[in-house]
């Protein structure tokens, strides 16, 4: 039945789907056995009716929200200072983008060990300028946490929009000018509309890693803050309660997934892909 | 009046874009910077700003009795990843190169098996994997290190070289077969140059990845052999000496390389 043409994907289809697709199936099936050796939803419910439990995914989804948030922010005035550059200027800025999602997560997160720390710049420079009474410690709290997330998720935004804006119609941006609307009008209606695909699938990427971040998390958040990611490994690393850890990383698939569908079909809406 | 709100609302325009443009731009840029710095700090703390310059903590760093745990982990670290690129290279390159040729509809409906490691959580494919490694009975291993990086990371080339094998011209390799090549030569000839700088792209991040990961590592790996990703998060949740810094700097230069690759073999698609 096997396509000539196909033969040489199929070693790769076949390795994918007896070690990545099926461990998955099996993490779903095992998911769903209760500790007395009954099949069903137990182990969600347990998981959901527990306020403790409850309170680390929402805090979970609610970490990734702000962090996407933040890095949209952040985003919005380095996408149009792209927009406005030359070719030089631009690819600096592609390369002060990328050289951060290149280097190893362990390093962004001890950079930010240090910037966030007692000794640190930043409480030194708040400190220095008599801002606070003492020098003080952004680690271990969800403020540091977030800041540090935001750099390193921001290129995973950026970088899908930089693809669309290279491509991306200069006239547009002319004529709205032209017919005399102001820079900052001109922009937003002319060039933003035709970003809005590329930064939803910005969102999915930004959404996704720092919800499950897990070095960062415990280095920069703590003992204290607990994520998802960390109930699941204490969940199985000290507790060995395989099935619950299984329904927990079930739940935080498909509460990300969920949002990520919808920001998909977002992305894939008419009326958005007829700016695009 | 109106023509002076109107310069305003121009002047701010640009404030803002070139003003927090840069400002943002020194904040993505900043911490890998400071990084580096202190690095070089010749003080015995982590503090900011650092005492003076000094290569005391590389020094440290490449002294093989005092960071012997550490080139340990980073030998063992390095063998899973060569191993890794290599089992992502035999299985990726090929499947790219066939789908790029296949029917649309057969490509289109394998695709998205393939591509699914990049937007699923690590640690929830490593949990998998280690559930599915104690039901068959098997502990965990260099082997099942292997496999797992192998299954997460083999997307990150099957996109580089899938990109370029698409851009092929399949008349290209029906010319050489017409001509008489034989079907290796042709291959060796022809498919493979088109497809040499996805599959060296691939490579360098598929190698990148593997040294970086933790959760993966840190499932399915032989608790007696130390990886360098869990010695440098252990580090970093402990000691905090100034040879994390160092090791940083070497990643940071690895990190450098291996934008210059991809910028050379131009593989924009490799996002």
């Amino acid at each position: 039945m096997i396509r000539k043409d196909t033969l040489l994907s199929w070693p790769m289809i076949a390795f994918m789907v007896l070690f990545f697709i099926s461990p998955l199936l099996l993490l779903a099936g095992i998911s769903l056995r209760g500790e007395d050796g009954s099949w069903g939803l137990g182990n969600f419910a347990a998981f959901l009716s527990d306020p403790f439990a409850l309170g680390v995914l929402t805090g979970t989804l609610g970490l990734g929200a702000k962090v996407t948030a933040f890095a949209s922010l952040a985003a919005l005035p380095l996408v149009m200072l792209y927009w406005h550059s030359g070719k030089r200027m631009r690819s600096v800025i592609l390369i002060c983008t990328l050289l951060p999602m290149l280097t190893a997560n362990v390093v962004r997160t001890f950079a930010w060990v240090v910037l966030l720390g007692r000794n640190g710049p930043i409480s030194q420079t708040i400190f220095g300028l008599g801002l606070s009474d003492r020098p003080f410690s952004l680690l271990f709290s969800e403020t540091g946490l977030i800041i540090a997330l935001v750099q390193i998720e921001l290129p995973l935004l950026l970088l899908p929009v930089f693809a669309v804006l290279n491509r991306a119609d200069r006239k547009t941006l002319e004529a709205a000018e032209v017919l005399g609307a102001g820079r900052w009008r001109a922009w937003f209606s002319a060039i933003f509309p035709q970003i809005i695909p590329a930064v939803l699938a910005g969102w999915v990427l930004v959404f996704a890693s720092a919800t499950t971040s897990y070095v960062t998390q415990s280095v920069i958040g703590g003992a204290r803050l607990i994520y998802l990611p960390q109930y699941v490994y204490r969940e199985v690393g000290v507790l060995f309660q395989w099935p619950m850890a299984a329904a927990i990383s079930i739940l935080l698939l498909a509460s990300t997934g969920v949002i990520m569908l919808c920001l998909t079909m977002l992305a894939r809406h008419e009326r958005l892909q007829g700016h695009a | 009046m109106l023509d002076t709100r109107a310069k305003f609302s121009t002047a701010l325009y640009w404030v803002f874009v070139w003003g927090c443009g840069l400002l943002v731009l020194a904040f993505m840029i900043g911490p890998i910077l400071l990084a580096l710095v202190m690095s070089f700090n010749s003080g015995s703390t982590l503090r900011f700003p650092p005492e003076g310059f000094s290569l005391r903590w590389y020094e440290m760093l490449f002294d093989p009795i005092a960071s012997g745990p550490i080139h340990t982990a980073a030998k063992n670290s390095i063998e899973v990843a060569l191993s890794t690129v290599a089992l992502v290279t035999l299985i990726t390159a090929p499947a790219a190169w066939a789908l790029a040729r296949a029917p649309k509809r057969f490509s289109g409906s394998v695709e998205p098996i393939l591509l699914a490691p990049l937007v699923l959580p690590s640690l929830v494919y490593a949990l998998a994997a280690l559930l599915a490694l104690s039901l068959l009975g098997l502990g965990p291993s260099f082997i099942a290190v292997l496999i797992g990086h192998a299954a997460v990371f083999a997307p990150l080339m099957f996109r580089t070289v899938l990109g370029l094998a698409q851009r092929q011209n399949p008349a290209l390799e029906e010319a050489s077969e017409t001509l008489g090549a034989s079907r290796i030569r042709t291959f060796l000839r022809i498919s493979l140059p088109g497809i040499l700088p996805g599959i060296f792209a691939g490579a360098f991040l598929v190698f990148m990845q593997s040294l970086d990961n933790v959760s993966v590592t840190l499932f399915l790996g032989d608790p007696g052999r130390t990886m360098l990703p869990l010695r440098l998060f252990a580090m970093l949740e402990e000691s905090l000496d100034g040879r994390v810094a160092a090791v940083s700097g070497v990643l940071i230069l690895a990190a450098a390389i291996l934008l210059v690759v991809l910028q050379r073999f131009g593989a924009r698609d490799a996002r």
